[in-house]
């Protein structure tokens, strides 16, 4: 046995008042040298408290109260501050989900990976220069010299984790801890963060321990698997056993509701009337500054589409694709630069506010962010009853309506009167849902609306669209930068780039065979498509 | 709902807190609390509490030192005796009478300070923050307003209108304007993305209502945060004009004119000055500490912003 890690029954409290005793429940588990070990699990799972507890770095508030944490051998968890300190970067370290955030802004990136080689060695600059130009070539960042002497700001978001990574790594840690690190990068991003540390880890033979809520991440890149649920583990083995005979009922309920990678072509009636077209819709950002010329961006560009009623069009694309804004531009809100909106035969693009009130009612959206999405200061049955308040509907009346409304999206319509915060995330987009069905619109448009949910209330999520869109035969477009989603509701699907449409057409037909360049691109990203889940 | 039992999530829902039981808890929110209650219960019951009219004097109970026993003439000419718990100043008043009832003048301009700014920086911010062919005009005059000192506009409107207890309000309270207008526009410019606001323009919501339904709402934590800031400079700000002879008139006790009298003779009577600046002191101290307690409670981002 050649264990960097050997965790033994590990118990972290939460302090009182919280919704369960422990945070992280007598939890055992080992990396091995040469091993990737994925743990997963969903949010309030304890998956990052044991990461924390990992590097020492808990806060007092939750104070390890049992088990021992061995890096190889010696005790993370009865160890004193300055030994602490000293195992971190050089025996084991951390990469984090926020590449932006991990950085100092004002510091050069040479500088920041410096810093660590100061504290821990005693190199003279010179050699402290060659290390640093060697692990920043390592981890595949082009032009060295030039990175070396950038600020975190002038690299984009995957070349800022590769800084991140290096870091991390320019001391040759036997472990690395790796939490959430590609969840804030796009999936092409995503795909190459993946390669780099797997090559990364088998060329320097180190542990790691990989955390994340993603199912095809782990697929991609894990050796073994850790599933935790409420602080505890409740399945642990090799990736191929765990997502392909998952034993926990747990694990099942969570591998069955990773949404498949492949469109289940549904047959859409292409004669169906069309509630939504665009042509030619177009956003230019212009920026006049006083001393500096005219900049534009385009942040859509000649965008051309359509969705019939009771059909959904899924608009996927990488963040700053422009497909929220096209959505944006639909609802009205944002003014579109040019090009036509067309809602059953009426052009909206250049409707004036008063002119557009009462054609505001047909189009409905709901946010990505469910924490955000509603006035904590509102109860839900006022959130809901504001917009046919606004149409003339009696208080009495829409209350009714909202009631109806929420047992459509399986919520108890006795709780109208109470306010957001009493509400998970996955009920409050239910809410948000029930909102837009109060306007009785002829479409709905869910912007990223899936996004910031775990994967199981995902998959309920979904399935509510699905059944609210066959059920009242909605037009919906269902914008979304993941895949998976796409292809589980998607009739049609365009994919954009840049502000641009580079594609579009039935699911089946663009998902089976996708033409475009870009779109083979983030197609062949995807993480785990190869995998069956729960196959076996 | 079946289904949401299995998830993680569904455990994971908090009761929070009602603000109202944080803040009891909070011991800034306590103390300073306290201490204000008590100052207004004084100021409100100052006839009950032993004094005399502040504008009374006697000429033979001139200078006294704080505990002595001396005379005091009424309105109607009767002489009584009376004991002048914080000494006499050189007319021969009684200080203690004229410090209890200066309480009530320091503490209305506090407090009425503190809503006149609030509502027009509020009212303006607003504006500013959500109607944006209002912005340009509308902060650039605060930009003006914020570029003229304070006192010289105190002194400006005291030359003018002469002073009184309006005149000083208005002084104070308009170069405090510009700040709660700038505080509540940035306040409405991160609240008008959120996607709340957003619903709420795609639900056909009139703008007027979404000003003060949704956006007005989401930032009162932070401006009563502000408003006792206010508070407090405006007691100290008064007392400065009633020091300076820019505030009120002298025949009004205020905690400033007092001192400002008792000046002259601060090296043999120190009392004169000691005793309203303790309550000038304590008094702001509160209103601070006060403020802290309800920023932390309320508003914890606040500390960052202002």
């Amino acid at each position: 046995m050649s264990a960097v890690l050997e965790v033994r029954d590990l118990s972290v409290a939460l302090p009182a008042g919280g919704d369960r005793r422990r945070a992280v429940e007598r939890v055992s588990f080992n990396v091995e040298r040469g091993e990737i070990v994925c743990l997963v699990g969903e949010s309030g799972s304890g998956k990052s408290v044991i990461a924390q507890a990992l590097m020492g770095l808990l806060p007092p508030a939750l104070p390890v109260t049992g088990g021992s944490i061995l890096l190889e051998g010696e005790d993370v968890v009865k160890l004193r501050p300055e030994r602490l300190r000293e195992l971190r970067a050089t025996r084991m370290s951390m990469v984090f989900q926020e590449p932006m955030t991990a950085l100092n802004p004002v510091m050069t990136c040479g500088a920041q990976i410096d810093e660590v080689l100061r504290q821990h060695t005693r190199l003279a600059p010179g050699e402290r220069r060659a290390k640093i130009l060697d692990i920043v070539h390592e981890v595949a960042l082009p032009d060295p010299e030039r990175i070396v002497a950038s600020y975190p700001h002038q690299l984009s978001g995957g070349q800022r984790q590769r800084i991140v990574i290096a870091m991390a790594l320019v001391l040759e840690p036997v472990l690395l801890i790796a939490d959430e690190p590609t969840t804030a990068l796009d999936v092409t991003t995503q795909a190459q963060i993946l390669k780099l540390i797997q090559e990364l880890q088998a060329r320097h033979g180190m542990g790691v321990l990989f955390i994340t809520h993603d199912f095809g991440v782990v697929a991609e890149i894990a050796h073994r698997v850790a599933v935790l649920r409420l602080g505890e583990m409740v399945e642990l083995g090799a990736k191929i056993e765990v997502l392909m005979r998952p034993q926990h009922f747990y694990t099942r309920m969570l591998i069955a509701a990773v949404p498949k990678v492949h469109p289940q072509g549904r047959s859409a009636d292409a004669s169906a009337p069309l509630v939504l077209e665009t042509r030619g819709l177009s956003k230019t950002y212009v920026d006049r500054g006083w001393f500096s010329g005219r900049r534009a961006v385009n942040a859509a560009d000649d965008v051309t589409l359509e969705v019939r009623r009771g059909q959904t069009l899924g608009i996927v694309g990488e963040s700053g694709s422009g497909k929220s804004t096209v959505a944006r531009c639909i609802v009205r809100l944002i003014d579109p630069s040019g090009g036509q909106i067309r809602l059953g035969g009426e052009d909206i693009a250049t409707r004036s506010r008063a002119a557009l009130r009462p054609l505001r009612r047909k189009v409905q959206i709901v946010f990505q962010d469910p924490y955000r999405s509603l006035n904590p200061r509102r109860t839900v049955g006022e959130a809901i009853i504001e917009g046919p308040r606004n149409y003339g509907l009696s208080r009495r009346e829409a209350l009714e309506r909202a009631r109806r409304l929420m047992e459509l999206v399986r919520m108890d319509p006795g709780v109208l009167n109470r306010y957001p915060h009493q509400f998970s995330g996955g009920q409050r987009q239910r809410i948000c849902i029930a909102r837009a069905l109060a306007m009785e619109p002829e479409l709905l448009i869910a912007d990223e609306a899936v996004s910031a949910l775990d994967v199981s209330v995902q998959a309920q999520v979904l399935a509510l669209f699905e059944e609210i869109r066959a059920r009242l035969n909605l037009a919906m477009l269902f914008i979304t930068h993941d895949l998976r989603v796409a292809a589980q509701v998607c009739d049609y699907v365009a994919v954009m780039s840049h502000g641009r449409i580079v594609e579009q057409g039935p699911a089946l037909q663009v998902f089976g065979g996708p033409r475009h360049e870009y779109t083979r691109a983030l197609f062949a990203a995807a993480p785990g498509r190869d995998f069956a889940f729960g196959a076996g | 709902m079946d289904a949401d039992a299995f998830s993680v999530e569904a455990a994971g829902v908090r009761q929070h807190e009602s603000a109202w039981r944080r803040l009891r808890r909070n011991w800034s929110v306590r103390i300073g609390g306290s201490v204000l209650v008590l100052l207004v219960a004084i100021a409100l019951a100052a006839p009950l509490l032993g004094t005399v009219d502040p504008t009374l004097f006697d000429a033979g109970s001139r200078d006294l030192r704080p505990g002595m026993t001396g005379q005091i003439t009424t309105l109607d000419g009767d002489t009584i005796p009376h004991r002048f718990l914080m000494g006499s100043d050189s007319f021969g008043r009684d200080i203690y009478s004229r410090v209890i009832y200066g309480a009530r003048v320091s503490l209305s301009v506090g407090l009425l300070v503190a809503l006149l700014a609030l509502a027009f920086g509020i009212s303006a911010g607003l504006g500013a923050g959500y109607l944006r062919w209002l912005d340009g005009v509308l902060m650039r005059f605060m930009d003006g307003l914020m570029a003229i000192p304070g006192i010289l506009v105190a002194i400006a409107l005291v030359a003018l209108w002469r002073g009184s207890l309006t005149t000083v309000v208005i002084a104070i309270a308009i170069p405090e304007i510009p700040r709660v207008t700038r505080l509540v526009r940035s306040l409405v410019l991160s609240i008008r993305e959120e996607p709340y606001v957003e619903a709420a323009v795609s639900l056909g919501t009139p703008t007027w209502k979404i000003m003060f339904g949704h956006i007005l709402p989401n930032t009162i934590a932070p401006l009563i945060v502000q408003g006792t800031y206010i508070c407090a400079s405006a007691i100290l700000l008064e007392s400065i004009l009633s020091f300076l002879g820019v505030g009120l008139p002298p025949d009004i006790p205020t905690w400033g004119n007092i001192m400002a009298e008792g000046r002259v003779q601060f090296n043999e009577y120190p009392h004169n000055v000691f005793f309203p600046g303790l309550f000038l002191a304590v008094t702001v101290l509160a209103v601070n500490i006060l403020g802290d307690g309800l920023r932390d409670t309320l508003d914890p981002k606040m500390a960052r912003r202002v």
